[in-house]
């Protein structure tokens, strides 16, 4: 089964542990409804809706409120540490939580020490910790934007918003961040890179890209990453390997977006409902393509 | 045995990394290192009072270690208590400043900044804040439900009520986009 493991920005929502309903269009996790307007509850309904999709059970999901000051996030990271031990999920998928490398470690520590380790996805703030800690390698998948792509080549930043200018300046630089960032160790054994050109890439260099169809009011809009890392950790947990889910989900977004018709100003549930068949229009072309670019 | 020997590779690796998420508070005499290590501490703030490394050419012989990426919540906590610090580096890099680079893209009828990590965009007739995106911080969600769908010129400023490097770096956003669009 699949877990998604990240924070709502509300205060009122306690820790939840529970698995993902949907019904009639609406998002439960136990008995909250969530709102899928960014962040995890985004992430979680492109998962629900991608799970949904390839006949797989729904997502467990893992929130708590967290406006920022780190308290949900920490309260979720002990929850974690004591329950892990006793849960079996196959794909773990990390998101907007508080980056604290001490926290980090202890939950990368209790997967290690399970019998079978789950498939280990990395978006957002621990997707920070991860990298910051030094064990970028233990995961299966990064999914950084262009931005954090070069976070993640900046040996030295510990955050986004210290990368230094130079990195930040790289002509052509998808290609040269994405091997800075193996250089170093500082990458998860697959990135799939979220730009105006969506890389799929490993140790060895570029794997597949992903160029069209094209909506530039995408770049805009709050979310549309989290889709992509919703859709992605569900096609993982179907079985498909790591690039090849990749580049679906890559591929999906950009087939969603374009059926959305979006402005800069669109918010991400006006992509959502496009997700299905965007879905099944990019597992199409990806079994007409082979696995190629 | 199989997690004691990651255990060993572990902290072999990780030797330099346990304080890489850490930064560095300087300020110019150690009697304001004190009254801010208390208003630091009475908190409840994660922090240590140590020397500072050799990089750091300015401020006193004491420092303060903190939790990075809460920088702009302890920041504004000092300032309340009027104990702003000289400088705020991190400890991986005390050299590193924070990002300074803006990228503008313009959609005809919307404008979109965006510094480090984080996206602002504005529809240009309206001056509307109409999304915000991307970061990694559990403050970015909340800010954006704050700001969407408020004017420019009043709409609360992320350095103001965000609480992590991802706040502060859009309220680098929001502080290039006013200068852009506002008189």
């Amino acid at each position: 089964m699949l877990a998604v493991v990240g924070t709502v920005p509300d205060l009122n929502t306690p820790l939840l542990d529970a698995p993902v309903t949907f019904e009639d269009g609406k998002l439960l996790v136990g008995k909250y409804t969530i709102a899928p307007d960014r962040g995890t509850p985004a992430l979680l309904m492109a998962a629900t809706r991608t799970s949904q999709h390839l006949g797989l059970p729904l997502p467990h999901a893992f929130l708590i409120g967290d406006e920022g000051l780190g308290d949900g996030s920490r309260e979720l990271y002990r929850h974690l540490v004591e329950v892990l031990q006793d849960r079996q999920y196959s794909t773990m998928v990390f998101h907007y939580l508080q980056p604290d490398v001490d926290w980090h470690n202890k939950i990368l520590l209790t997967i290690q020490s399970l019998p079978k380790k789950p498939r280990l996805i990395a978006d957002a703030g621990f997707m920070y910790a991860a990298k910051m800690s030094g064990q970028a390698t233990a995961y299966d998948l990064f999914t950084p934007d262009t931005g954090e792509l070069a976070f993640l080549a900046d040996e030295t930043a510990p955050h986004p918003f210290y990368t230094r200018g130079f990195i930040l300046h790289k002509e052509n630089k998808a290609p040269d961040l994405i091997s800075r960032a193996y250089a170093n160790e500082n990458a998860a054994s697959c990135l799939l890179v979220k730009g105006n050109i969506d890389y799929i890439a490993d140790v060895d260099g570029i794997l597949a890209t992903v160029s069209g169809p094209v909506e530039e009011a995408m770049e805009a809009m709050g979310g549309t990453g989290d889709t992509v890392t919703g859709m992605v950790s569900a096609l993982i947990e179907s079985g498909i390997s790591v690039p090849e889910a990749s580049h679906i989900a890559a591929q999906a977004n950009r087939f969603a977006g374009c059926k959305a018709r979006p402005t800069p100003g669109s918010q991400i549930s006006e992509l959502v409902p496009h997700i299905p068949a965007a879905l099944a229009e990019a597992i199409a072309a990806h079994s007409d393509n082979g696995s190629g670019s | 045995m199989k997690i004691f020997s990651f255990f060993k590779k572990w902290q072999a690796r990780n030797k330099d990394r346990q304080r890489a998420d850490r930064g560095l508070l300087i300020f110019e005499n150690t009697s304001e290192v004190i009254r801010a290590e208390l208003v630091l501490k009475e908190r409840g703030w994660d922090i240590k009072v140590m020397g500072p490394p050799s990089e750091i050419q300015k401020g006193c012989d004491l420092v303060i270690e903190f939790p990075l990426i809460e920088e702009l919540n302890i920041l504004r906590s000092l300032k309340k208590n009027g104990t702003v610090p000289l400088e705020v580096v991190p400890v991986t890099g005390p050299l590193l400043t924070p990002v300074n680079l803006f990228q503008i893209k313009d959609f005809g009828d919307h404008l979109m900044v965006r510094a480090a990590n984080m996206k602002l965009t504005v529809e240009k007739s309206s001056l509307i804040i109409v999304n915000i995106s991307g970061g990694g911080c559990p403050d970015v969600p909340f800010l954006a439900a704050c700001m969407i769908g408020k004017s420019l010129d009043n709409a609360p400023r992320p350095r103001e009520i965000g609480h992590t490097l991802c706040g502060y770096a859009l309220d680098l956003a929001f502080e290039e986009m006013k200068q852009k669009c506002l008189p």
